[in-house]
């Protein structure tokens, strides 16, 4: 009982965990949060359960499919939603331009796919139980999306050059690093990302128009906790979410597990505002 | 004398009948309009206008926190919510009865208002945004699982208000009234000086600390208020949908008001008002998209952050209001400035006394050690390199670091762990280096920010319109007009203030110092970017305030002017101080010709 709880709290942990390295992508190359990172999810679900359940596509034709679409997304979200509020970060106008298009993806695709969870088929079909693909998939496709991300940073070219425009924009320009093609390049990822999340949490979440404001809200907390920009973060903050989550609805259940989370949520915030991992906030004056 | 007080009373000058009709005919208009409408319309078409009403209420006290105090506020439809849960189950299942429920609403609005406010103390923007956002989901999966308090999923009747009020009619001029009510303190706020707080909250909030205003206050009050109102508009809502289910408090609503007051224009009422009526009035023309609508918020909210950020009334703003002649001269009159800061009754000198003072960010001592003392009716010129710590001195003194060791006393006050607020309550004023002043504001405005720590009367006094805090707003509205002749502005009192010139803009934060009658004033490189007539005039008043008394710590790095007119002055280097003295003591230091003044 006490594993199987723990299990589907890992499971889901993860799920939000690749949300909240979507938001950190974004947020490295242009300190934006987005409130699109929980739809990118919402559109790996329901286009994955489109092309490979309505479509019948095979999985190695589907799969890439979803995933561009999600990066996609991505490139447009940077486009009519981020790109023109940048001039002014300072006014902070991202949080409503994100939130609208946002709103936007989510009525179109209520009103295209329908207002009822749909089943994701299962992709692979090993293990069962405990061990049920729908358990172990989003765990492991989430540790391999964390370490290839921090290989990318540390070992590569562009992994480097993502990090430079993180911590100084100016200089990393100043050096001749093409500030706005990376930019869009990360937006890409972050979609790519994203729909991944959404892709191979489907089984567990069902292809629905509604999980994107449930995972912008479980995917936002995890990098709140962990520190923003940092993956692990994220990764510890995800599944020790899911994993309280899951008990929580064992223990109390129902809608005040809700209640629960929220609280913890801001009061975690109020009191640590930079998160465990990430850096205290500059100077004001 | 009398020719300040016959210009200098602004905008709203309650003498000047001609600018009263023109303010208020649209108004007037507007208001014969919503009474007669019943006699012309059909029931359906007073259902809608009531609609616009109770969403008024609640978007009149949204525009305080979102048009005002700039906190983006999205899930307000959790308050919506709260205020008709709070009046249907006091109604339906404690028999309450329904006009006792309404104000019981509006209480419990209030209280969540001030909950909601709380997270706004520390967390901002996209933080904060999501914070209200899992608030208004949080209240609605309450309402949803309570069920035997909330009917869950099948819902609860709404408070059915006595007659003559249960009529679709008498509902509209229930409806009417309170919306006129809102927007009556919501124009009082508006104008008071918590007005000109809020909006220093949101467009320099370091700014506004420095001018006393109470940060953390403010906006808690603020949110209680609007909580208030919220919490009325939904016991209304809930009387008008006669049954209530989680389902009527939907997220869009949320998005409906956010735009109603982002599309009206931030720091306007007016323009919120007709976004209301128009948002009010969309779903019923094109009622055939109704599946589209959330669709459309989106896209409406999306168009008005990518192209008019602003709100219409920018537009009309630059139109219509004065802008600053061209060509135009700053001619300080030194003269005005002894009846600016006179504090009657409240001479008690007071001199800053800096000690042993260190602070270090990580591992560079930025302070190391500083001594310092500003005598009242002295300059005291602190002068050194770059990156030498002067600006972190002024800082430490006015409060926005903490020094790691080392005192600082303000005459009997230690004040070392005050907060910033407090500080210029005791009368510290300070500049910037870059000037913080707020572009929406009129100049006059900008300068009686200044006097927030003056005014005694209270937000909901103040809200009533009670005839004090207009007394105290015209005294401090005409301290201001001096202030800006005493600096040479006059004659842009009406304009923006972003329409000024940067260097117009250093004189109007000495002008906003200036109607706070400091006791001492931190210049922080107030000759930057001046032309040198401007540095000239600016050495006339500063010699001028400090014969009055004020004690003045001028940072800058033109040193003629520091050697001119000071008669201390210290030198800093890499956070220790070099030298201290005299001037001619002080340019003839080999040291400091060495580390700073250069051969």
């Amino acid at each position: 009982m006490i594993l199987s709880i723990l299990i589907a709290g890992v499971a889901i942990g993860s799920i939000y965990a690749m949300i909240g390295i979507c938001y950190n992508i974004m947020y490295s190359t242009s300190k934006v949060l987005s409130f699109t990172c929980g739809q990118l999810g919402m559109i790996g679900a329901v286009f994955g359960a489109w092309f490979i359940g309505d479509l019948q596509w095979p999985i190695w034709l589907g799969f890439p499919a979803a995933m561009l679409v999600g990066v996609a997304f991505g490139f447009i979200t940077e486009l009519i939603a981020v790109r023109p509020v940048l001039k002014n970060i300072d006014q902070h106008l991202y949080v409503l331009s994100t939130l609208a298009f946002a709103l936007m993806v989510q009525t179109a695709a209520a009103i295209w796919w329908g207002t009822e969870p749909r089943p994701f088929r299962t992709l692979i079909g090993l293990g069962s139980g405990a061990l049920a693909e729908k358990y172990w998939l989003p765990v492991v496709v989430c540790l391999l999306t964390v370490g290839t991300i921090d290989l990318f940073y540390r070992k590569t070219l562009w992994g480097r050059a993502f990090t430079a425009i993180s911590e100084d924009p100016g200089a990393a320009l100043a050096l001749g690093i093409p500030e706005r093609r990376m930019r869009v390049i990360s937006y890409g990822l972050a979609g790519f990302v994203g729909a991944l999340a959404g892709f191979v949490g489907g089984q567990l979440l069902f292809a629905f128009f509604a999980i994107g404001a449930l995972l912008n809200f479980y995917g936002f907390i995890p990098i709140a906790f962990g520190g923003i920009g940092s993956n692990r973060g994220a990764l510890v903050g995800g599944l020790a979410l899911g994993i309280l989550q899951q008990v929580a609805n064992y223990l109390v259940g129902g809608v005040f597990v809700g209640v629960v989370i929220f609280a913890l949520f801001i009061a975690v915030l109020v009191l640590i505002p930079q998160g465990l991992f990430g850096s205290s906030a500059a100077r004001r004056v | 004398m009398s020719t300040f007080s016959n210009s200098g009373k602004g905008v709203a000058d309650p003498a000047n009948p001609g600018r009263l009709i023109s303010q208020f005919a649209p108004l007037a208009a507007a208001l014969l309009i919503a009474g007669i409408l019943p006699s012309f319309v059909d029931n359906y078409w007073i259902q809608i206008a009531s609609l616009a009403c109770i969403y008024w209420v609640l978007i009149a006290g949204l525009n305080l926190i979102v048009g005002y105090a700039g906190q983006l506020a999205i899930g307000f439809v959790g308050l919506l919510a709260i205020g008709a849960y709070t009046a249907a189950i006091l109604c339906e299942k404690l028999g309450v009865p329904s006009l006792v429920a309404l104000v019981l609403a509006g209480c419990s609005g209030a209280f969540f208002g001030f909950v909601i406010g709380l997270p706004s103390l520390r967390l901002k923007n996209f933080y904060f945004a999501m914070t209200t956002l899992g608030f208004a989901t949080i209240v609605t999966q309450v309402a949803l699982g309570w069920e035997s308090l909330t009917g869950g999923g099948i819902g609860l009747p709404g408070p059915v208000f006595p007659a003559p009020f249960n009529s679709s009619v008498g509902f509209y001029y229930l409806v009417l009234a309170m919306a006129l009510i809102a927007t009556y303190l919501l124009r009082n706020i508006a104008i008071s000086n918590f007005g000109r707080g809020l909006v220093a909250v949101r467009d320099a909030e370091v700014a506004a600390e420095a001018m006393g205003v109470p940060v953390v206050r403010l906006k808690l009050v603020t949110f209680t208020f609007s909580g208030g109102l919220a919490g009325l508009a939904g016991a209304l809502y809930a009387a008008r949908q006669t049954y209530i289910t989680p389902d009527a408090f939907t997220f869009d609503l949320s998005v409906m008001f956010f735009i109603a007051v982002l599309i009206g224009g931030r720091g306007r009422i007016v323009g919120p008002m007709v976004g209301t009526a128009i948002l009010t009035l969309l779903p019923e023309i094109a009622a055939p998209l109704v599946a589209w609508s959330t669709f459309a918020y989106g896209l409406l909210l999306l168009l008005v952050v990518l192209i008019v950020p602003g709100g219409m009334a920018d537009y009309i703003d630059k139109i219509f209001k004065k802008r600053p002649i061209a060509n135009r001269i700053t001619a300080p009159k030194v003269g005005v400035i002894s009846a600016v800061i006179s504090r009657a009754g409240d001479k008690a000198a007071t001199s800053i006394v800096v000690k042993n003072v260190a602070l270090a960010f990580g591992g560079v001592r930025a302070l190391d050690g500083v001594d310092l003392e500003v005598q009242p009716g002295t300059i005291h010129g602190l002068i050194g390199p770059n990156g030498s710590g002067k600006t972190t001195l002024l800082n430490v003194i006015s409060g926005y670091y903490a020094a790691n060791q080392g005192t600082i006393f303000f005459g009997e006050h230690d004040i070392a762990g005050m907060p910033v607020q407090s500080r210029s309550g005791l009368g510290i004023a300070r500049t910037f280096q870059t000037p913080r002043v707020l572009g929406n504001l009129s100049v006059l405005e900008n300068a009686m920010l200044g006097a927030y720590s003056q005014f005694s009367s209270s937000f909901p006094l103040t809200a009533l319109g009670l005839p004090n805090s207009r007394r105290e707003d015209k005294a401090i509205r005409e301290r201001a007009y001096r202030a800006l002749t005493a600096v040479g502005l006059a004659h842009c009192a009406e304009s923006r203030a972003d329409q000024l010139q940067h260097t117009e803009q250093r004189f109007l934060e000495i002008a906003r110092c200036l109607v706070m009658q400091p006791k001492i004033l931190l210049l922080d490189e107030p000759a930057a970017g001046l032309a040198h007539n401007e540095i000239e005039n600016l050495g006339t008043l500063i010699e001028e305030m400090c014969s009055l008394g004020v004690a003045i710590l001028l940072i800058e790095h033109h040193t003629d002017l520091v050697f001119r007119i000071s008669g201390h002055v210290t030198v800093l280097n890499l956070g220790k101080v070099l030298a201290s003295g005299t001037p001619s003591e002080v340019r003839t230091n080999k040291e400091v010709i060495n580390a700073y003044l250069g051969t």
